[in-house]
């Protein structure tokens, strides 16, 4: 089996508009997609990302305090699954709660280690 | 302000009802091979419980305070531990407490209210590991699922804190070595196993209701925790069986009669001494409804037998009124079913009420040069009764003597004491 990671982008203005409990109630709906993964054994790991952060530019090293991919490129987190190919993971993002909310994902094979 | 002695009677309360609840379901999340992290968890909150009610007040709902903290430090340990090698995450379930997408909810889901339930049954299952010795299995439950404290513990077993702390090592060391995961028994394994979990609590109950302790409040502790126990398996349907609700039944006679058993000073008073108008009625009472709940299906186990018995002495209005052919029915039966010396030893008392010393003796002959019973106290302080009745008072002196350095406990010493003086 090949390893292959979503990425998420986009959808914080969303996120930042709901309440507590909806976003409460939005990550139960996530618990139950990557819990469906895990049962079959396709879930390897992955992490939420703050949308801060820091840019350094090529050469000059110049450092800006802020992504530098606008507001819906911006990726919020990203998981690591197996599948066999890329139109299965396709298929196993296609459940992400978090097209409901303006976020897309990005689908892309990690580099085998050998 | 709140009064501390409140907080502190609420948290000591609190402890002992729910810290065995959370050290369950922290070791399902932990796994068994870092029950230390489970217990330092519940004595976290409870310190940071401690510490913020005495500035702060108590909260509303202490025990959704308590339950909180611990579920809150729980997220912090696994977000510290969660790349090292400590706590085996490989369980689906488990793996989802790894990523922050889902650490929080899955997290919840182990606290949901029957889930708790179950993982404190399942941990007492666990302890009761026939592979366990007795002795490390009620030590274990006493620390891990009552919130015992060792030196606590200690003094259940008249034992030093040393000997307690390497009971628990060699369980842990068990649990470890075996990964032992705690659950409740398949249906065809129930049975058995609950006869282990049974003899446990049953054991622990007599550890607090005999008078080997001095200790009231130790004995009366061990007593309530035994009960309780009791109590979480018949709140389950998988394990409400009819030998568990005899058990409870046996267990509200008994401690029915509990506080007239010692005078104020601790000294032992006899059943027939006893001031029936002392014994808690309503214990009787439910007694009674765990008796009757206790005869369904096919089951008759020594526990419905010696409820049984001790309901006859409960519904006596009168030492004189017990009806002693009915006990001694049940320990007929009682002996078909489990031969056991002791249980024979307390037939013979029987015989002695009905039919008198001479009877008595030739029933003791039957069991004479029982090595278990030749050390046993109440074996010998029988035989100085039954030879004191027949006027053999040298042999009954004998016999009270040999009774007085076999028992442990200070009053009962003194009982036997002032027995003999009273004929010397």
């Amino acid at each position: 089996m090949k390893e292959f990671m979503f990425l998420f982008k986009g959808g914080d203005e969303v996120w930042d508009s709901k309440s507590p409990e909806e976003q409460q109630k939005h990550m139960q709906h996530w618990q139950q997609w990557i819990d469906e993964m895990a049962q079959q054994e396709k879930f390897v790991g992955g992490e939420r990302l703050y949308p801060h952060g820091n840019t350094i530019h090529t050469g000059s090293m110049k450092v800006i305090d802020r992504p530098l991919t606008e507001s819906k490129e911006l990726v919020g987190g990203y998981l690591v699954v197996k599948a066999d190919t890329l139109d299965e993971a396709t298929q196993m993002a296609k459940g992400c709660p978090g097209l409901l909310w303006e976020s897309h994902v990005e689908v892309r094979e990690i580099w085998p280690e050998d | 302000m709140e009064n501390n002695d409140n907080i502190d009677a609420t948290l000591n309360h609190l402890f002992r009802q729910e810290s065995g609840k959370m050290v369950a379901v922290l070791i399902k999340i932990f796994g068994t091979e870092n029950i230390e992290i489970a217990e330092d968890v519940v004595q976290d909150a409870l310190v940071s419980a401690l510490e913020t009610w005495k500035f702060r007040g108590m909260p509303d709902n202490p025990k959704a305070w308590l339950y909180r903290v611990a579920r809150n430090r729980a997220i912090d340990i696994i977000r510290r531990k969660k790349h090292s090698k400590t706590i085996d995450f490989s369980d689906p379930k488990k793996q989802l407490l790894t990523s922050e997408y889902t650490l929080k909810t899955t997290m919840e889901d182990f606290w949901e209210e029957n889930q708790v339930q179950d993982d404190f049954l399942g941990m007492m299952y666990s302890c009761c590991h026939p592979d366990i010795s007795q002795e490390n299995q009620i030590t274990f439950i006493l620390k891990v699922l009552c919130g015992f404290s060792t030196k606590e513990v200690a003094k259940s077993f008249l034992t030093s804190e040393d000997t307690i702390s390497k009971r628990l090592y060699r369980t842990k060391e068990y649990f470890r070595k075996h990964k032992i995961r705690p659950e409740i028994p398949s249906q065809s394994a129930i049975n058995q196993r609950t006869s282990s979990v049974l003899s446990a609590i049953y054991l622990m109950f007599n550890e607090g209701y005999n008078s080997t302790h001095t200790n009231q409040l130790i004995r009366k502790d061990l007593i309530r925790q035994a009960i309780l126990l009791c109590q979480s398996l018949l709140s389950s349907e998988q394990t409400q069986l009819p030998e568990v609700y005899a058990l409870m039944a046996l267990m509200c006679f008994h401690s029915a009669r509990l506080d007239s058993r010692v005078t104020a000073e601790g000294s032992i008073i006899l059943l027939s001494a006893q001031d029936r108008s002392k014994w808690d009625h309503e214990l009787i009472h439910s007694g009674q409804d765990y008796l009757n709940k206790a005869s369904f299906g096919s089951t008759l186990t020594t526990y419905h037998l010696e409820a049984a018995i001790a309901y006859q002495h409960c519904c006596a209005e009168c030492y004189e009124n017990t009806n002693w052919n009915k006990i001694l029915e049940y320990y007929n039966v009682l002996l078909n079913i489990a031969d056991d010396p002791i249980v024979f030893l307390n037939k013979c008392l029987v015989i002695l009420e009905l039919q008198g010393p001479k009877e008595a003796l030739l029933a003791l002959e039957g069991i004479k040069k029982n090595k278990l019973l030749e050390k046993y106290y109440l074996y010998h302080a029988t035989l100085g009764e039954i030879h004191l009745r027949l006027s053999n008072h040298s042999l009954s002196l004998a016999h009270y003597d040999k009774a007085i350095r076999l028992t442990q406990s200070k009053s009962e010493k003194r009982f036997l004491k002032d027995k003999i003086s009273s004929y010397k």
